[in-house]
């Protein structure tokens, strides 16, 4: 045995020790264990925000702008949006400060301006995502061809046979969660299809989550025997 | 004026961003250039700020109230001004003027990231392995054939994962490496065409402004 003298070592199994105690019953420990959790975690969140966007997308360019002025006077290159050094950065802040209106009776509404703006932004921006990085692909993937069976292309007898299932299982749960019309006939054939499916896929994603948890529980028993007991190499 | 105003900057940045990929245009570009990298990245500053502060009065209320676990109320708010003075004061590695080791010994944030939030992180996910295998001796019933497929399935795919699987026969991960590539490919793919599909519908309710709630009260 070979005992860490690390004081972070010694923090790290204290901490795991802490949520690991929530296994007999919910306590203390592993209350304190959570809020740790919840007030670092946002204090880096902020941390991070600070120096990566606050500091050099605002201040920098603002200070910058105020600088230039006091040296050489206002230009119109002060206003250049694009510029490093300009004032106009001041309007997404006070934008920004918008969110806290939701405090001040009688403006309170103006808190959906940069609701508004951001949601309205992203909206646009996903759509086309969506379907370059998504739809196109997914169904690109799902089409049978020639090629899926052709040697010479990548496929084979048995490449082309999956691919077959794979359409029958994407059509089959499409069927199974297409709620518009009653599951009779053609449909029911296509929904029973795809409960198959759809079983054997939450099965697997079951399976596969379980493992992830374990090897991450392997990677906490490591840290204790390997690194703070030393008794594993 | 107080939907119109919110409402036409939605449509206009929407249609904006909609169009960014369609208008290869040196003018266009810059436009969402600065929207994506100046613009919205410091309003979405100001939103966390507001999610911060929603989460300290929270706290401090919570605190004056002595409401259920209070006491854990000052781990949270001390943990978090504590860490907030060294990342802000300190730097990301700590690099600006807030003493942020003592000899050998290192707390910048990066650091109190790697050595606090990493470990809680993994042991609190972890910690799901033991209830998870909990939920499936009480759940995993064969009560149909459906309910068999999916235990099977899932037999299989832990199985085939880790060294015994292969110990006891070789075929084991090859099936496990099918039941992932192909079954469940079908299934997934099925089910997030059904999902994305869904989203865009919203997303085009939410351009057209047909989809209002996010504008919440009339206040």
């Amino acid at each position: 045995m070979n005992l860490s003298t690390d004081i972070w070592v010694w923090v790290g199994v204290v901490l795991t020790l802490c949520v690991y105690s929530f296994l007999y019953k919910d306590n203390p420990f592993y209350r304190f264990g959570e809020h740790l959790f919840v007030g670092v975690a946002n204090a880096f969140t902020l941390s991070f925000m600070y120096h990566r966007i606050i500091v050099p997308i605002m201040w920098r360019p603002f200070a910058g702008a105020v600088r230039i002025a006091g040296e050489e006077g206002i230009t119109p290159e002060l206003f250049n949006p694009m510029a490093e050094a300009n004032f106009l950065v001041i309007i997404p802040g006070l934008i920004g400060c918008m969110y806290f209106t939701r405090f001040i009776p009688g403006i309170t509404w103006m808190v959906r301006i940069p609701i508004g703006m951001f949601m309205g932004y992203y909206t646009g921006r996903v759509v086309p995502a969506y379907f370059e990085g998504s739809i196109f692909p997914q169904m690109k993937g799902t089409i049978v061809t020639q090629a899926s069976f052709d040697p010479a292309m990548g496929g084979g007898l048995m490449a082309g046979i999956f691919a077959v299932i794979i359409l029958i299982g994407v059509i089959g749960t499409l069927t199974y969660f297409y709620f518009s019309k009653e599951h009779k006939g053609l449909i029911k054939v296509g929904a029973n299809t795809g409960i198959v499916f759809v079983m054997v896929g939450f099965g697997a994603s079951f399976g596969f989550t379980v493992m992830a948890r374990v090897s991450l529980a392997i990677g906490r028993f490591v840290f204790l025997l390997r690194d703070w007991l030393g008794v594993i190499s | 004026m107080r939907e119109k105003i919110p409402l036409a900057l939605l449509i206009i940045l929407g249609l904006i961003g909609l169009t960014d990929r369609f208008m290869p245009h040196p003018g266009p570009e810059a436009l969402n250039q600065y929207l994506r990298d100046t613009l919205l990245r410091i309003i979405s500053a100001f939103a966390l700020i507001l999610g911060l502060g929603n989460l300290i009065v929270r706290h401090f209320n919570r605190i004056k109230r002595k409401e259920e676990h209070w006491p854990h109320s000052y781990v949270l708010l001390g943990s978090f001004v504590l860490a907030s003075i060294i990342g802000l004061f300190g730097g990301v590695s700590g690099e600006l003027w807030f003493p942020t080791s003592i000899g050998g010994f290192q707390f910048d944030i990066t650091t109190i990231y790697n050595k606090i939030l990493i470990p809680l992180g993994a042991s609190m996910f972890s910690l799901l392995a033991f209830y998870m295998a909990s939920a499936a001796y009480r759940s995993f019933r064969a009560r149909n054939w459906l309910a068999a497929l999916l235990l099977i399935s899932a037999f299989i795919v832990m199985l085939g994962q880790v060294p015994l699987g292969a110990y006891i026969s070789p075929v084991i991960p090859e099936i496990s490496q099918w039941i992932m590539e192909v079954p469940n490919t079908a299934a997934k793919r099925g089910i997030e065409l059904g999902i994305i599909l869904g989203m865009l519908a919203t997303l085009l309710k939410i351009l057209t402004g047909i989809e209002r709630s996010w504008l919440g009260s009339g206040r």
